[in-house]
């Protein structure tokens, strides 16, 4: 049976904490970077603070959308780096066969993508603590967040050890799910209708990012706030239907990226 | 008749040029590394009882594959020495009494990006450790270790034959020979399949 991953991130139940982006870098070895900025660092998982411009805050975890069908990083890549897994419908970025233009970067909607600016360091000693199931990226390549596929394949070691073909849905939980404290971040096969994100998707409250765009995201969010959700369609200055422009908790327009 | 002397240097410069490709530069190209000492992998089926190769390179309960064993594995039986070889005797004063491990060289050791599974390769896909390791597990004593100069890589990656006519089974293992073996089942695992 094939598999759509995705998630369902309950908007109301996050904290901002960041618990999840610091899970995501351990997870999966991202270097520390001391001159990197907020547009040149690496965070393949990324929360960002939203606000009406009144008392109501949000903050919004940022995966890579994995989206289907209409994958723009997929389309425009011209060394195929990266791929849709149609057995798992994770959107697989392979740094190693990046050519470094950045073209998928201009074709994310999302942002969701990040460019290795500067070789990997890490701090004396912590080369150590290093996840061995997932391959360093060089200066030069793109990389985002792959679902945690080092879990995947360990997952699927320990299945395969047992004979079996079909992982346990308990075996294969990303970083960022296994970490939230408020359990905002819920995980799992939305083919399989009852799973806990499938029912979250079907929900009244739950939205994508930029439905309109067509890129068929596998991460849901779902808000009992209707500010929250009208987030998810804001339109550039001159189209058509745009909702009143929210502004980001620091006072200035919201950024994504 | 005659022989024009270009054609003979002609002649000689293939020749020298052959040689040198075929004969020199495979040989100049791997730096021959002896392993910290001689293992016989027959002896040790042949008197330890221990027949199948997962006795000692075992599969884990979570589909971990342990490689080449520990030196506490090892000192299991030869905690002090049982006969008189000094590849032995290497191995219980240097290692096992020190309690350190024997740094071998692996011969299959793949780059930092490759994921193999030997979990599904053996369970799943019904496949033998012969199939790409060959007969390792008769022999008498471990091969040399042949690392490549330039890239730093094992030659068992690449493979021996050079001329890949009349391959041993399991000689190389590179991605492409990782691919015509998943061609020929028509298994497709994508890119991160195999990557990570």
């Amino acid at each position: 049976m094939k598999a759509r991953y995705g998630m369902a991130i309950d908007l109301d139940r996050c904290t901002g904490c960041g618990a999840c982006m610091v899970a995501c870098a351990s997870e999966n070895n991202v270097p520390r970077l001391p001159k990197a900025t907020e547009r040149t660092g690496i965070t393949p998982m990324l929360v960002h603070p939203v606000s009406d411009g009144k008392t109501g805050v949000a903050f919004i975890p940022m995966p890579c959308m994995q989206c289907e069908d209409e994958t723009p990083c997929v389309k425009v890549c011209p060394q195929q780096a990266v791929e849709l897994d149609r057995a798992t419908g994770i959107v697989m970025q392979m740094p190693q066969r990046c050519l470094g233009c950045r073209y998928c970067m201009t074709a994310c909607p999302y942002h969701s993508r990040y460019f290795n600016w500067w070789d990997p360091a890490w701090p004396a000693g912590m080369e150590r603590t290093l996840n061995p199931g997932v391959a360093v990226r060089m200066r030069g390549v793109v990389e985002k967040c792959n679902m945690c596929h080092a879990r995947l394949h360990a997952a699927e070691d320990k299945a395969a050890e047992a004979g079996k073909r079909q992982i346990e849905a308990a075996d294969y939980v990303p970083a960022c799910v296994e970490s939230c404290p408020t359990g905002a971040i819920r995980f799992g096969d939305l083919n399989d209708g009852a799973s806990e994100v499938a029912k979250a998707s079907r929900t009244p409250e739950a939205f994508r990012l930029l439905a309109r765009l067509g890129t068929e995201p596998k991460i849901y969010y779902t808000s009992k706030r209707a500010w929250v959700r009208a987030l998810a369609e804001r339109h550039p200055a001159g189209e058509p239907s745009q909702p009143a422009a929210p502004v980001a908790a620091g006072g200035g327009e919201v950024k994504h990226g | 008749m005659k022989m024009p002397r270009t054609s003979i240097f002609f002649g000689f410069g293939v020749l020298t040029a052959l040689a040198a490709g075929w004969l020199v530069f495979p040989r100049a190209l791997y730096e021959r590394r002896e392993q910290p000492f001689r293992f016989p992998h027959k002896t040790h089926a042949e008197k330890s009882g221990t027949s199948a190769c997962n006795d000692c390179h075992t599969l884990g309960k979570d589909g971990e594959f342990a490689g080449i064993p520990k030196t506490k594995d090892c000192a299991t039986c030869h905690a002090d020495r049982m006969g008189s070889s000094p590849a032995e005797a290497l191995l219980v004063d240097n290692y096992v009494k020190r309690g350190r491990e024997t740094p071998w060289l692996v011969y299959s050791r793949q780059p930092a990006n490759v994921r193999f599974s030997h979990a599904i390769h053996t369970r799943l896909a019904g496949m033998t450790c012969r199939d790409c390791h060959g007969a390792e597990g008769e022999s008498d004593a471990v091969p040399v270790y042949e690392q490549n100069r330039i890239s730093g890589y094992s030659r068992d990656i690449w493979g021996h034959s050079i001329s890949r006519l009349r391959r041993a089974p399991g000689d190389g293992m590179k991605m492409s020979d990782c691919e015509n073996c998943h061609r020929r089942h028509g298994v497709d695992a994508g890119c991160l399949g195999c990557h990570e």
